[in-house]
């Protein structure tokens, strides 16, 4: 059995004679030398996934003025932040909507318009206490202009998501899309075989502390993401069959880039944003590479329907990712296109970026310092009478 | 051969009738896609014509002389690919296969088939499409 450790990965990499391949090379690689072979030859697998993630926003640190000012209320570009902190500090969400224009601009747009490096304008409220006697201040920032300004994403790289089906006879609007009516096309939203998660099924070096490529720069996975969900059923390749792991992803704004980093527009449903995150799987050893070795058509998810509000939404189909990938489908007897909502070509790009970053020998392995559980159950949220 | 025309009509033409006179005078086949006359009398129509070379050509003249402002549309869309990340959801809203992913899963579109619906504008999570019209 080859093993390798992370001292060893990373000595390669120093000297520049690390073999680096991404998620899709790799199988190619496992075709021609096998598992064994190719965990020999292969030291690190580079994963990547652009898709919406509404799930984000920045942590801004905007300085202090002179007088201070202790900031209960601010708006970037007319867009609410939340100030529930301490005096200058404020998270910005990525799907908050602005009070002129609505949905066509918003928290998204102000992350991006800052990483872009233009001038946004704040305008923030507060009390005032004796120690920071100022009321009001209306000024304008950039990312350069204020302290610490960095994105925190609490979930990402959702493994393993649902499809969407509308069987209804009404149009729906949807952050999987627009959904067009008597189940005339399924969207789906995953780079599949080329997924962080899907690549490390059992989360065995992507735990808390490893570091990433997020939005064009250097992060960390910071914690699990929200509705972690890692107890699910697994298939004998470990996959999750439904929707399970996710990743809190924390990364500097101010090296990012809007190349890997885009706000998203959903029709009727709200702002949102494209966050470019790759991930390396360093080769450890055989099990390692079996678990790269997953292909389209080893992913399988299901096909929900988005129409149904009340209860569980119906499965009515179970679909491999080279099937959505096909263009068509069949569910329940009846042929359905299929569109993608993820950007696969984006996705490769990034996975080829980070790639190269390696082969540099500008970015290094990190092995994580905790890693995820494998039995976290979900939560609803039920409505219940106050105890006692 | 077939061809996408938009006829602007200043209030002096609005009330002549020039779709009927393309049809009986220079033998065209006119289809009639949208319409639209505004307050101040002034119109709008896009059509798909049929017909040879020399009677379009004809029309053409008839049409000028009429001061109907006449521009031949071949797409009704515009795709900014500088905006565009090729995530596909303007595929999903497009019911007819005008826009779809090529083998490099890079949006390509088929003007020929669009329908000139306009749901992929609104479709579009990155406002990257344009309509024409």
């Amino acid at each position: 059995m080859v093993t390798k450790t992370y001292a060893q990965i990373n000595e390669k990499i120093k000297n520049g004679v690390a073999v680096v391949v991404t998620a899709e090379e790799v199988l190619d690689i496992i075709e021609e030398k096998g598992i064994e072979g190719a965990t020999e030859y292969v030291d690190v697998v580079t994963t990547a996934t652009f898709g919406p993630m509404c799930s984000s926003g920045a942590f801004l640190n905007l300085g202090h003025s002179d007088p201070a000012i202790r900031m209960e209320k601010v708006k970037l570009n007319n867009v609410n932040a939340y100030a529930g902190l301490a005096a200058v500090d404020a998270y910005i969400g990525a799907t908050q909507e602005s009070d002129d224009r609505g949905y066509e601009y918003g928290g998204a747009h102000v992350i991006c318009d800052l990483i872009d490096g233009k001038q946004v304008h704040l305008q923030a409220t507060g009390k005032g206490t004796d120690c920071y006697p100022r009321k009001s201040i209306d000024t304008y920032i950039t990312k350069d202009s204020i302290n610490e300004a960095y994105i925190y994403n609490p979930r990402n790289c959702y493994q393993n998501y649902n499809a969407a089906i509308n069987t209804s006879s009404k149009r729906l609007f949807t952050y999987m899309g627009i959904l067009n009516p008597n189940s005339s096309v399924v969207t789906y939203s995953t780079s599949g075989q080329l997924s962080p998660l899907l690549n490390d099924p059992l989360y065995r070096t992507i735990g808390i502390g490893t570091r990433i490529f997020i939005g064009g720069g250097v992060g960390y996975v910071a914690w699990k993401g929200t509705q972690f969900k890692s107890g699910v059923e697994r298939d004998e390749k470990d996959l999750p069959q439904v929707p399970a792991g996710t990743l809190a992803l924390v990364g500097d704004l101010k090296q990012m880039s809007t190349k890997y980093i885009q706000p998203a527009v959903f029709e009727r449903y709200g702002t949102s944003m494209f966050v470019g995150i790759g991930i390396p799987i360093p080769i450890l050893d055989e099990n390692i590479m079996r678990h790269v070795a997953v292909k389209d058509e080893d992913i399988f998810t299901n096909v929900v329907d988005y129409s149904v509000f009340e209860g569980p939404k119906p499965v009515l189909a179970r679909v491999s990712y080279k099937d959505l990938r096909s263009g068509e489908i069949e569910v329940q007897g009846k042929r359905v296109r299929t569109a993608p909502l993820s950007s696969l070509h984006k996705a490769r790009e990034i996975a080829g970026e980070l790639k190269a970053w390696i082969e540099k020998g500008e970015f290094f392995i990190q092995e994580p310092v905790d890693q995820f559980q494998t039995d976290c159950t979900l939560n609803g949220l039920k409505i219940v009478k106050k105890e006692g | 051969m077939k061809q996408k025309l938009l006829l602007t009509f200043p209030a002096e033409a609005t009330g002549h009738t020039i779709t009927y006179e393309l049809i009986t005078k220079y033998q065209l086949e006119v289809n009639i896609l949208r319409a639209s006359i505004d307050f101040n009398a002034q119109g709008f129509l896009l059509i798909e014509v049929i017909g040879d070379i020399s009677s379009r050509k004809e029309a053409l003249d008839f049409l000028l002389e009429n001061n109907v402002e006449v521009r031949e549309i071949n797409a009704a869309i515009l795709i900014n690919e500088e905006k565009c990340i090729n995530c596909g959801a303007c595929t999903a809203a497009c019911t007819v296969g005008a826009l779809y992913m090529d083998n490099n899963w890079c949006l390509s579109f088929d003007n020929e088939k669009c329908l000139d619906c306009k749901t992929c504008v609104v479709a579009c999570p990155k406002r990257a499409i344009e309509a024409v019209l």
